[in-house]
């Protein structure tokens, strides 16, 4: 099915809380009312004629800019060969959705990715804790305003530039 | 007297154990820990601890230009860092709209099936290093040296290549590269043939690895396996062929899926030999880009300046862990604004934690083998 298909049938299933279609794009992507993120994927994913299957990929994208993080659905459907990017806008300073950890069970790791990495918090999360960096580590490294520590654990991330060692 | 055997039978208590398992264990492929709840030899449950490895590729995108960012990409996954080369460029090249050099093509074409077989040589040889047999793993090793040796001669480094470039490849193939590679196939055939006799039917080897960690259909979806993996669960999907890329169009390659034939269907042995045909399958692949190669340059003209105007892409490739997405979003600078690299070995794991309740301890090291997860693919 195509991408602008997908999109009427959201419309007409969902009229308040789909959004935002951009279909002249690499992947066609549309926007979905944080609230409503979970009810509109089961329905992606159980309607015979869509059938998304599988969560490709979940990541967030910051954008301070217009003050927001986007959080990613990349969905695939294996049976009728067809993708659709989802997007969900949620308040830079205090950003939270429910968790898509009940329709697809691949979600949980990817939450929790991106709740290490972005500080996005799922709710209804069976385990949200850091998954790649130490459960001490403070802040949250991909969004744009992150600074590093200086140290960590007592160890310095700090590192001279290396031609100045070579002089030394 | 029956007082006396009850005492007894409650200072004779028994408790789960809980174990660290990693992250120097050597059967973890990397620097992988798992905390393991046993009772006796039977697991209740294996949580999987990851992020030792973790290197902030993915920053690291944000902070240099995008030709300079490619070596960076081979140490997503060290094990097969030319399918990590090639995602990052076509999704650069799609960005920008760069047309590759034809002959750029089957070059990667022929790089990345080299990879392929080297990487998935690897992964049998230690499958049956962690299971007890020591002796496949050195037959193995020894053919990827060969290809590592052929790799040098092809792109100057033996493990982090940095070889596809956005718009082509780095350095052509030459004549002289090529009959190697063809004489390496030669003598590669029937090495596979000598491997199935030492290893793929060798009778301890099955019963050990059939029946075991059985994953279905439904779960490989669910938990989004891909690749080998959800191949060997009898899903007949492959990059190559259902979303094309490259030249791989033209080229005649089967499928080789899993089919349960010494066990259940999706089984640990299923894992092993899908990995063992597509072996063969990336032999036919390399043949017929060796003959279709056509002249012309390897590279095409890209700008040093390289700024892709706004948007975002999704890419994917058939590594040799499967299915490897690249999400890059440019807004038009000399630096990408985010790239994201999903990776097949990340969603592998987590389902560890589900097909390891109830099996042995020692079926848990069959179980990470069998799915080939590599640490710092993981982690990034």
């Amino acid at each position: 099915m195509e991408a602008k298909e997908i999109y009427a049938r959201l419309k007409k299933q969902f009229p308040e809380k789909v959004s935002g279609f951009q279909g002249e794009v690499f992947d066609p992507n549309l926007h979905v009312d944080p609230q409503a993120i979970v009810e509109v994927c089961r329905y992606l994913r159980d309607n015979p004629d869509l059938r998304f299957e599988t969560l490709s990929d979940l990541t967030g994208l910051d954008l301070p800019k217009e003050n927001k993080i986007q959080v990613v659905y990349h969905l695939f459907s294996y049976s009728h060969r067809h993708p659709i990017v989802i997007k969900v806008d949620l308040p830079r300073e205090d950003p939270h959705v429910s968790t898509m950890e009940g329709v697809w069970k691949a979600a949980n790791w990817m939450e929790r990715e991106v709740f290490d990495l972005f500080g996005v918090v799922f709710e209804g999360h069976s385990d949200l804790r850091r998954i790649l960096l130490p459960e001490d580590w403070v802040g949250h490294p991909l969004r744009k305003d992150y600074v590093e520590e200086e140290e960590y654990d007592g160890i310095s991330t700090q590192r001279a530039p290396l031609v100045e060692k070579l002089l030394r | 007297m029956s007082e006396a055997v009850h005492a007894e039978s409650e200072a004779f208590h028994t408790e789960d154990m809980t174990i660290s398992m990693g992250p120097q264990h050597p059967s973890t492929h990397g620097v992988l820990r798992f905390i393991v709840k046993t009772d006796g030899e039977v697991m209740r449950e294996a949580i999987p601890d990851v992020g030792y490895l973790h290197r902030s590729i993915e920053k690291i995108g944000e902070k240099v230009t995008w030709h300079g960012y490619v070596p960076y990409t081979d140490r997503a996954d060290y094990l097969a860092a030319m399918f990590t080369n090639q995602g990052f460029c076509m999704a650069a090249e799609k960005l920008g709209g760069v047309e590759v050099a034809r002959r750029g093509e089957f070059c990667r074409v022929i790089a990345c099936e080299l990879n392929r077989i080297a990487s998935h040589l690897i992964s049998v040889g230690t499958f049956g290093q962690d299971i007890g047999a020591v002796t496949p793993f050195l037959h193995a090793l020894r053919e990827r040296e060969t290809i590592n040796n052929l790799m040098e001669e092809i792109c100057g480094a033996r493990l982090t290549y940095n070889y596809i470039r956005i718009g082509g490849v780095g350095y052509d193939i030459t004549p002289e590269t090529c009959g190697r590679i063809t004489q390496f196939l030669d003598h590669f055939e029937s090495i596979v043939d000598e491997y199935n006799r030492l290893l793929s039917y060798n009778k301890i080897f099955v019963e050990r690895l059939a029946n075991v960690a059985t994953i279905t259909k439904e779960d490989a979806f669910q938990y989004n396996i891909v690749g080998p993996n959800l191949r060997a669960c009898g899903f007949k999907w492959d990059i190559r062929r259902d979303i094309p890329y490259s030249v791989y169009p033209e080229l005649e390659f089967d499928i080789p899926v899993g089919t349960g034939e010494k066990g259940t269907l999706g089984d640990s042995y299923d894992r092993y030999i899908v990995r063992i045909r597509e072996m063969e399958e990336s032999c036919k692949i390399l043949r017929q880009c060796l003959q279709m190669m056509p002249k012309g340059p390897a590279i095409a003209k890209v700008a040093r300046k390289f700024k892709p105007p706004v948007g975002e892409v999704y890419v994917r490739v058939e590594s040799s862990r499967g299915d490897m997405g690249f999400y890059v979003v440019s807004d038009g600078s000399e630096y990408a604004y985010r790239v994201r690299i999903r990776t097949g070995s990340f969603t592998a794991m987590s389902l560890i934690d589900k097909i390891s309740r109830g099996l042995m301890v020692a079926d848990l090291i069959a179980l990470i083998a069998s799915l080939d997860v590599d640490a710092p693919e993981i982690d990034r």
